[in-house]
């Protein structure tokens, strides 16, 4: 047994020219990166105020970077595979063969479900949720940052695979047999389990820390039927983590033991039974779709209240419905597999279950849509994400009832069909939805506004790319193509499959147009400065705070005393109220141990995956450290002084009154 | 009135897309495909009724209640019980019919469910014996005493039982044309029955990833005009092919990829079984006909130790088949 277990020189994919031209992209990239920070002499306020911050709104930040990262890169694979199958018509075997092209639709699968909408979810949960319900963090600040490194640590390892050995060629759901060792003997499982069980880590805790927030942490004056429906949808799917994300974990671990010391759960020999692992992973996985797209909904609801200038319609309706979701979200996993051969009484149980799901959904919709009806609609960037959802979403949740009917989904199960349902929800859906809150929340995070011209015209792209590009997998699946084949040789498909390929570039437009929208915004930021605090005339608490917040958020927690706390403030003009007199406020102090602990965890999932045992044992030894060290550190808050608080408070209160004058 | 209006058009918008589908499965040239698809035009109609709607409100109260025009405005206006029942009413009805349909149907179309004739009779079946390996199909004919491999022959009218195995990772049996796909699972039978009502050729493939050679895993499911057809493409295979027995099979089972079809003129007794079995008794006994008592007790708890004694045992109505805990 070498130093480094399997881990050689040979590892790395030399003879690839695209993945090594992918990572000399990085490298240049990653270089151009450090020549920056070390010429603007940035290192000290990067680690000082952002890798070390225990602060919500910063960590939010980091999310959010950290998932349009993440979007770029899952992005790539998505067009990669696109092109492939416009090119390998007519039995072509195209440019990229099996064993690269089943690592990429893996990758793409497991980067934009966990690296990229569930860091841009998390990303807008941590921005937003505490100043909407009046808190001054989230409950507990270090285990927050620890959460965000555990993810991002979870994202640099499905990375490293790109360049270093390779990743799952099993699809982004793993199912054994095809994962065990039989049928996957090399890394790239092994990969796949290390990076899930990290960031699998992170989010069950930030599900643990925002639940504790929301009930213990909120402005004491705030009614839980007072609390922001966006917070309410976050709850929801916060206990959908808590619940969920632990069978994720044992899945996997068992997996783990399968692969590592010849355990039998899940193989074909020794008694072993795959089915088990695909009921466990769905009786995650589905509750995860639903994770994602709560929150949607709930950005939904805040932007058409705020942008047709008139109270959410049906409130109690939406968190009873966003309720109802959450818990037949947890009765439904069996539909992911139909054609297992299950009993009939069973599968239509699960089918009738599903269908149950979609009257909470319809409910919404109807509700968004009275929400508009006799107010002021504001056609914004942000409203206009939410009217694109409205409209493909709807579509999406049709075709989803429809795999929802066992008859049906045995000729559509696994198709290109089912692909393009899922797209249609998870992107026109929850993307969508955060692309809105992006848009909606932005200036509050950073304190600028963005260019709206360009989010039109990104918002317009990625529409009409969605359209283009999965509109035809639908055609394709009832034509009888199913997904992940390498290459096709069905004449009568080609054009479908052409269409689709011109529709991931008309997204990548849109993309294109985000990046620069992010870039012109910056540059002309001094032009653009959001003063008020509450740049769109809203409802909810977070913008009573000046633009970006004030660190410690509230300078004197709220009074609530109604659902929109904000709007009512300003009707009361209680809004923008000097203190006479200030108190002191507790406040956490910065701490590396987060980064340190994630940062050991990794290594020790890097070791873990290529076998070199002593620096498993040393780096998992060493995060057990430093949690020890952290646990014992007494100098981890301080307080922020009346006249410090005064004096930020003047000023915001000031600039404010002289733009509104 | 409105409603079957808007039925009947959007029926017919949805023949003029269906019409575009040849060769997939919405142009079945079987019962079981022909009623799968028209369960999928009824639900997609049925939801239609809120879909469409639903988009065009969102699409017009848009428009209508835009700033800068002069209508209605009502910013504190946030609940009305009679709009909230009927928004919730609408779509439970709507569920309500659609459950009722599914669970129907999903009794009706039940994959293990042999096929019955329009007076609820069970109709005659032939047997295929199917078993996907890395990465090719092996059909095995008990009936004829012959196999193949990537070529699926029947003739028209006959109900096939298909018995589905795997010897490798999880595949799914399926040609669309037909009607229903069921997963092939190691150690575990599952069943699927379809008919071919018209003579032709059809695609078949996994549709389930199975890893490097995945792409080329297909075969063409062959419906002869007559029973003789089949019978003198049994006579060639006879004629043609090489014997099936363990030996053969394990060199078969060997990985390999685009397969050509080949053909098998006879089958060693109970090679089905005995791949369904080998994963259920202690897996270096493979071919050692390891079917004792003895060595089942092994194991102990294990499902196996019962499945090994079940040679003679009929899975006709058991789901779990081979796992079933006997």
């Amino acid at each position: 047994m070498s130093l480094l277990g399997k881990l050689s020189i040979d590892s790395v994919p030399y003879h690839e020219p695209i993945v090594m031209g992918t990572l000399a992209g990085v490298g240049i990239i990653g270089l151009l990166v450090v020549i920056l920070l070390t010429k603007y002499k940035l290192w000290l306020p990067l680690w000082r105020d952002w890798i070390t911050s225990v602060d919500h709104k910063r960590l939010g930040i980091m999310y959010i970077t950290l998932a349009l990262i993440m979007l770029i890169r899952g992005f790539a694979d998505a067009i990669m595979m696109r092109t492939q199958l416009a090119i390998a018509t007519n039995g072509n075997t195209g440019y990229l063969p099996p064993e690269h092209y089943d690592q990429i639709f893996s990758a793409h699968g497991v980067i934009m479900i966990i690296f990229m909408a569930m860091p841009f979810m998390v990303g807008l949960m941590n921005i937003v949720v505490p100043l909407q319900i009046g808190a001054r963090d989230v409950a507990f600040p270090f285990l927050n940052n620890l959460s965000f490194w555990l993810t991002a640590g979870g994202a640099i390892l499905i990375n490293v695979s790109l360049g270093v050995g390779e990743f799952a060629k099993t699809g982004w759901v793993a199912y054994p047999p095809l994962s065990e060792l039989t049928f996957s003997p090399g890394v790239g499982v092994d990969y796949y389990i290390w990076a899930l069980q990290l960031s699998g880590l992170g989010t069950l805790l930030t599900g643990v820390n925002f639940l504790v927030t929301v009930f213990k942490c909120r402005a004491p004056s705030m009614k839980l039927m007072q609390m922001p429906v966006f917070t309410w949808a976050c709850t929801w799917a916060n206990i959908l983590i808590v619940a969920s994300f632990p069978i994720l974990t044992a899945a996997l671990g068992l997996l783990t033991l399968d692969r590592y010391l010849d355990f039998h759960f899940f193989t074909n020999e020794g008694g072993g039974n795959a089915m088990m692992y695909i009921n466990l992973f769905w009786a995650w996985g589905h509750p995860e779709v639903y994770i994602l797209i709560l929150p949607a909904f709930g950005i939904f609801s805040e932007v058409v209240a705020t942008f047709s200038s008139k109270r959410l319609f049906g409130y109690t309706s939406m968190i009873v419905a966003n309720g109802a979701i959450s818990v037949l979200g947890f009765i439904v996993w069996l539909h992911h597999f139909f054609t297992m051969g299950s009993g009939a009484n069973v599968n239509a149980f699960f089918g009738v279950m599903t269908m149950i799901i979609a009257v909470p959904t319809g409910v919404k919709l109807f509700n968004w849509l009275f929400t508009m009806y006799r107010g002021r609609v504001r056609i914004t960037v942000p409203i206009m994400w939410t009217l694109g959802f409205m409209t493909t979403f709807t579509i999406g949740g049709m075709t989803g009832v429809l795999l929802a009917v066992p008859g049906a989904d045995f000729v559509l199960h696994n198709s290109l069909f089912l692909i393009a349902h899922f797209h249609n929800t998870i992107l026109g859906g929850a993307v969508f939805g955060y692309l809105a809150g992006f848009a909606y929340w932005f200036p509050k995070a950073m304190g600028f506004h963005l260019n709206e011209k360009l989010g039109k015209r990104a918002f317009w792209c990625w529409l009409i790319g969605f359209y283009v590009a999965f509109m035809p997998l639908y055609v394709l699946g009832f034509m009888g193509m199913t997904r992940r084949l390498n290459h096709t040789d069905n004449p009568a498909w080609n054009i479908w499959l052409y269409i689709a390929c011109a529709g991931a570039f008309i997204i990548l437009v849109g993309i294109v147009s985000q990046l620069q929208q992010l870039y012109v915004s910056f540059r002309d930021r001094k032009q653009n400065m959001d003063t008020t605090g509450d740049p769109w005339g809203a409802r909810t608490l977070e913008w009573q705070t000046s633009s970006p917040p004030q660190f410690y958020n509230f300078a004197k927690i709220p009074e609530v005393h109604d659902i929109d706390a904000f709007m009512d403030a300003k009707e009361k003009g209680t809004a923008y109220q000097m203190q006479d007199k200030y108190e002191p406020i507790h406040m956490p102090k910065n701490t590396a141990a987060g980064v340190l602990i994630g940062g050991a965890l990794t290594v020790m999932g890097f070791a873990l995956i290529w076998h070199i045992w002593w620096l498993a044992a040393v780096s998992f030894v060493a995060s057990i450290a430093f949690f020890i060290v952290r646990a014992y550190d007494n100098d981890v808050d301080y307080y922020v002084q009346p006249d410090e608080i005064a004096k930020i408070e003047e000023a915001f209160v000031k600039g404010g009154s002289e733009v509104k004058a | 009135m409105f409603i079957r209006s808007l039925s009947k058009f959007a029926l017919a918008a949805l023949a003029l897309v269906l019409s575009g589908c040849e060769g997939g499965v919405l142009d079945p040239k079987g019962h079981v495909g022909v009623q799968e698809k028209e369960l999928i035009i009824i639900a997609t109609v049925l939801m239609l009724l809120v879909v469409i709607p639903v988009i065009f409100m969102t699409l017009y109260f848009a428009w209508k209640y835009r700033e800068g025009r002069d209508e209605v405005y009502m910013p504190n206006w946030a609940h009305s019980t009679k709009i909230e029942s009927v928004v919730w009413t609408i779509p439970i009805i709507i569920v309500i019919v659609l459950g009722t349909i599914t669970w129907k149907t999903t009794h009706e179309l039940d994959p293990y469910k042999p096929l019955e004739d329009a007076n609820g009779n069970q109709l005659d079946h032939m047997t295929v014996e199917v078993v996907s390996l890395n990465w090719k199909w092996l059909f095995i004919y008990p009936e004829q005493g012959i196999a193949t491999v990537n070529e699926l022959v029947f003739p028209k009218d006959v109900p096939v039982q298909f018995k589905i195995t795997s010897d490798s990772t999880m595949n799914s049996f399926f040609i669309p044309q037909l009607g229903s796909q069921i997963y092939s699972m190691a150690g575990m039978e599952t069943k699927l029955h379809l008919i071919a009502n018209h003579e032709g050729t059809y695609d078949g493939f996994s549709a389930n990833y199975s890893g490097a050679g995945f792409t080329g895993m297909k075969f063409k499911a062959i419906a002869t005009a007559t029973d003789a057809d089949f019978n003198s493409w049994v006579a060639k295979v006879k004629s043609s092919g090489t014997p099936l027995n363990p030996q053969s099979y394990e060199q078969l089972a060997e990985e390999s990829e685009n397969n050509p079809v080949q053909y098998y003129n006879t089958v060693t007794d109970g090679l089905f079984h005995q791949i369904v079995m080998k994963y259920m008794q202690h897996y270096n006994d493979w071919g050692k006909g390891g079917n004792k008592h003895g060595e089942g007790m092994e194991h102990g708890e294990h499902n196996g130790a019962e499945a090994s004694d079940m040679p003679q045992m009929k899975h006709s109505s058991d789901h779990a088949a081979a796992h079933g805990e006997a």
